[in-house]
């Protein structure tokens, strides 16, 4: 037993290297993402009427309860300060550990780095067991910064500490959960996949079940037990064993899944394929190679955007205290109340789609890293060609996602309202989100082509957009670092008094960052892999 | 067009790495060209040269008559290439991948893919990431063979074949140069080239350090000679020529160069032979010889 643990220590130390510059620099931009929230909130509603105003608007509003969940305690100020960041924050730490383990177990299995290792004494058991060791100290490293960062930005201590570490329990449920997908199937891809769709799942259980305040389907869902814990607002601490217990269903039985299989092979077994191939040429490849993502994309956006847009008419009848109005004006909504919530969902929406944008750009990073680039390039097919399919498919794909986005969003709203004359005001709002999440695959095509080392890097500026997005009004940002990010130039359609003026710089951007690209991948060399 | 490669004072640097430093390479047409260097020596930065995946720092390139790096795409329809390390989409099967490839070098020949599959013996539903490397390999090698062009450029076609699957492919390769093909393949394998190739370049540190036919390389090395004598003569170490002599009684050891080996076999016919082995060099020690100084780079 003992034998199939040899090197975990080796292993471990081996990650720690490998993640040295990534995983603080996200542990601390996690940390510095609450603190910073909390000192905003604690500044701008020193009184608690204006809190209680405030909270009530958010629970009010059934768009903001889906997206991010509710306050359960309105003269919390921990609360009102945080609920941006309760639910969709550890969805976003739950993902950071997926990344990671999948990275040190599956992924590693495939490119054959493990093989390399395992010829030296390496247990079978280590890289999963250093995967998790490096996942769960990660976690609650996080933990315990996010809770010194909250204290420090003027918060209650027990209720810091509740918070951090339902951030860091949670990301350690879920890299137990990628311990099993990283069993499950072959390929990296697929086990980091069927783990990010776990996330989504439990996202959106949380999201119907906070709708009906109170609903036992709240309770189903791992990012569910992070809003119960309800820092700030009780601190029950006892909810915090929910992911633990997780945890411990998980680790042994990924182990024991181990266990059984052989190196390279997986639950799911690969089932030999056609022996002749159908693929058109470069597009029909990278149709192949990305389809799979994209329709996963286009479900999970039907299925939110259903969601959302039968809950839109909730918000109105609503309250209409001036500083309701205000914290709202601050939520980014207007005084068309309804259409103010579509446009903030549609404006989420407009940013995590740039998510997929980057992903699917990214590949042509990864086919060149994993030398798939040079089989292909050494066919008579031209550089740009090549790098022309992988973007068009980003760019379509993103706007295809938008638009399911904001179909569904106008049927569910038809079908609760009785009126589908929403429908083609909100493919247009819609449409309007496309060109800032343009501007990030933009950018992955600008790195791709001059410092192709660096294209992981644009996450980072993604969630720079993302975060200055989102909490950039509620921080009170200077303006020009709010215009930075390309988010704040979208229109705020359907909402009646927004502008389109920056649409057009917007797509002239894009083009400009994809042709600088293009013109820099021209003259490089192929990296070698 | 004799000149099917003609690299001149190429240079390649990577930062401060210099990988190419001078290269000179010329491969005739209808021969098989072995590239023969240590690890490390830039055998796979010249291929890429050759490709136009690389840019080069200083010298000239042509192939097929064409800039590569210029004319990637028109060049590549006339070539097919194999890398040294065949990285596929794991989640195609081989015979996807084929097809595939096939289709970018502009359609493939249904019953020349059927031989090469079955020749060597390439099961062709499997997934790539299921295949080892040697598969892998084999894969890319159906398809540079299946693709209908006069050039290939193998880059250590063989280092995950098995001896069977070594024999058919050398089998391939010839079948391909009788039919009026060039190749030009690396190898660090020097059986390999010698089995398969009609002229050799060695390259070490980024430059060639000699480049002929087999026979023109011999000519440069030593041979051994093993002689039991009656007598042994007392001059022979006096003789130019003849170096690292040994004698153990009546047996004579001793490495003679092309101005040794005569007056060394007077010399001990004047005494008396009782038996002689003489033994042509194999190409590892042309290549020993050539690397023995510093061979521990790369
Ligand atoms: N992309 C690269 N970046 C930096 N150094 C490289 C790169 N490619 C090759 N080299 C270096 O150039 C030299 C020649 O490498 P290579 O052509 O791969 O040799 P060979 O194929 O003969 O083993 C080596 O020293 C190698 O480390
Ligand atoms: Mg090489």
């Amino acid at each position: 037993m003992a034998d199939s643990f040899a090197g975990t220590w080796t292993l471990t130390r081996l990650a720690l290297r490998r993640d040295r510059i990534l995983l603080p620099a996200w542990i601390l931009g996690f940390a510095g993402m609450a603190g910073f929230s909390a000192s905003a909130t604690v500044g701008l509603y020193p009184d608690e009427s204006q809190r209680v105003a405030a909270a009530e608007a958010v629970n009010a509003a059934g768009a903001l309860v889906a997206l991010y969940g509710r306050i359960y305690d309105p003269t919390s100020l921990g609360e009102l300060s945080l609920f941006k960041l309760t639910a969709f924050g550890a969805a976003l730490t739950a993902v950071l550990m997926v990344f990671v383990v999948i990275r040190h177990t599956r992924a590693d299995e495939e490119t054959g780095r493990l093989e390399l290792m395992a010829a030296g004494r390496l247990g079978r058991s280590a890289p999963l067991a250093a995967a998790l060791l490096v996942a769960f100290g990660a976690s609650l490293v996080l933990a315990v910064l996010s809770a010194l960062a909250l204290i420090a930005a003027g918060l209650a201590v027990p209720g810091s500490f509740a918070f951090g570490f339902g951030w860091g329990f949670t990301g350690i449920a879920f890299a137990a959960v990628a311990g099993v997908c990283a069993q499950v199937t072959t390929g990296a891809r697929s086990a980091r996949g069927i783990a990010l769709l776990t996330i989504a799942v439990s996202y959106a259980v949380r999201a119907v079940g906070d709708l009906a305040e109170g609903s036992w389907l709240s309770w189903l869902s791992p990012i569910g037990w992070m809003q119960q814990v309800r820092a700030y607002a009780g601190d029950r601490w006892w909810v915090l064993l929910l992911p633990i217990a997780l945890a411990i269903v998980c680790v042994p039985l990924a182990f024991a899944l181990r266990a059984r299989r052989d190196l390279d092979a997986g639950l799911i077994g690969d089932r030999p394929g056609p022996a002749r191939g159908r693929m058109g040429g470069v597009w029909g490849l990278a149709w192949r190679l990305q389809r799979g993502v994209f329709i996963a994309w286009c479900l999970g956006f039907a299925a939110f955007g259903l969601l959302l847009g039968s809950i839109s008419d909730t918000v109105t009848g609503f309250l209409d205290s001036p500083q309701m109005q205000e914290f709202l004006m601050q939520l980014g909504g207007t005084q068309a109340l309804a259409d103010a919530f579509l446009a903030t969902e549609l404006s989420f929406a407009g940013i995590i789609v740039a998510a997929y944008g980057i992903a699917a750009a990214s590949r042509l990073h990864t086919e060149e890293v994993d030398g798939h680039a040079e089989v292909l390039l050494s066919t008579p097919t031209s550089r740009v060609r090549w790098a022309v399919s992988h973007t068009m498919l980003a760019l379509l794909g993103v706007a295809a996602i938008l638009l399911i986005g904001g179909l569904t969003i106008g049927i569910g709203n038809a079908l609760a309202m009785g009126d589908a004359g929403g429908i083609g005001g909100l493919l247009w709002a819609a449409l309007a989100r496309v060109p800032a999440a343009w501007v990030l695959t933009g950018v992955v095509l600008l790195v791709f082509g001059w410092l192709p080392r660096w294209v992981p890097a644009v996450w980072a500026v993604f969630v720079v957009a993302l975060v200055i997005g989102e909490f950039g009004p509620l921080w009170d940002l200077p303006q020009w670092l709010m215009d930075v990010s390309p988010f704040v130039h979208s229109p705020r359609l359907p909402a009646v008094d927004s502008s389109n003026a920056g649409l057009v710089p917007l797509v002239v951007v894009t083009v400009a960052l994809v042709t600088a690209g293009l013109l820099g991948w021209r003259r490089r060399d192929l990296q070698a892999h | 067009m004799a000149q099917v490669i003609d690299v001149r004072a190429v240079v390649k640097h990577f930062g401060s790495t210099v990988a190419l430093d001078g290269l000179d390479l010329q491969v005739e047409a209808g021969e098989v060209h072995a590239f023969l260097g240590p690890n490390g020596a830039g055998k796979t930065t010249t291929l890429r040269i050759l490709l136009g995946l690389l840019r080069i720092d200083g010298g000239t390139v042509s192939v097929l008559g064409a800039d590569p790096w210029a004319d990637a795409v028109e060049l590549h329809k006339r070539l097919a290439y194999v890398p040294g390390e065949v990285n596929l989409w794991p989640q195609l099967t081989g015979g996807e991948v084929i097809d595939l490839l096939g289709r970018l070098h502009g359609g493939l020949d249904d019953r020349r893919r059927e031989r090469y599959i079955e020749m060597f013996e390439l099961d062709p539903t499997k997934k790539s990431r299921s295949y080892s490397k040697g598969n892998r390999q084999k894969v890319a090698l159906i398809s540079a063979l299946a693709a209908d062009v006069p050039l290939l450029l193998l880059d250590e076609p063989t280092s995950g074949l098995d001896p069977l699957m070594d024999a058919r492919f050398r089998e391939c390769v010839h079948e391909f140069r009788d039919g009026g093909g060039t190749v030009l393949l690396s190898s660090h394998i020097l059986s390999e080239a010698e089995a398969l190739s009609d002229r050799v370049t060695i390259i070490r540190n980024g430059r060639a350090m000699e480049s002929g036919t087999l026979a023109d390389l011999r000519h440069l090395s030593m041979t051994k000679v093993v002689a039991v004598v009656d007598r042994v003569p007392p001059d022979l170490s006096g003789i130019p020529g003849v170096h690292t002599l040994a004698v153990d009684g009546d047996r004579v050891t001793c490495e003679a160069d092309e101005a040794g080996i005569g007056p060394l076999m007077i010399a001990l016919s004047a005494v008396g032979i009782r038996s002689l082995t003489s033994q042509q060099p194999t190409l590892e020690e042309v290549f020993l010889r050539h690397y023995q100084d510093g061979s521990s780079d790369g």
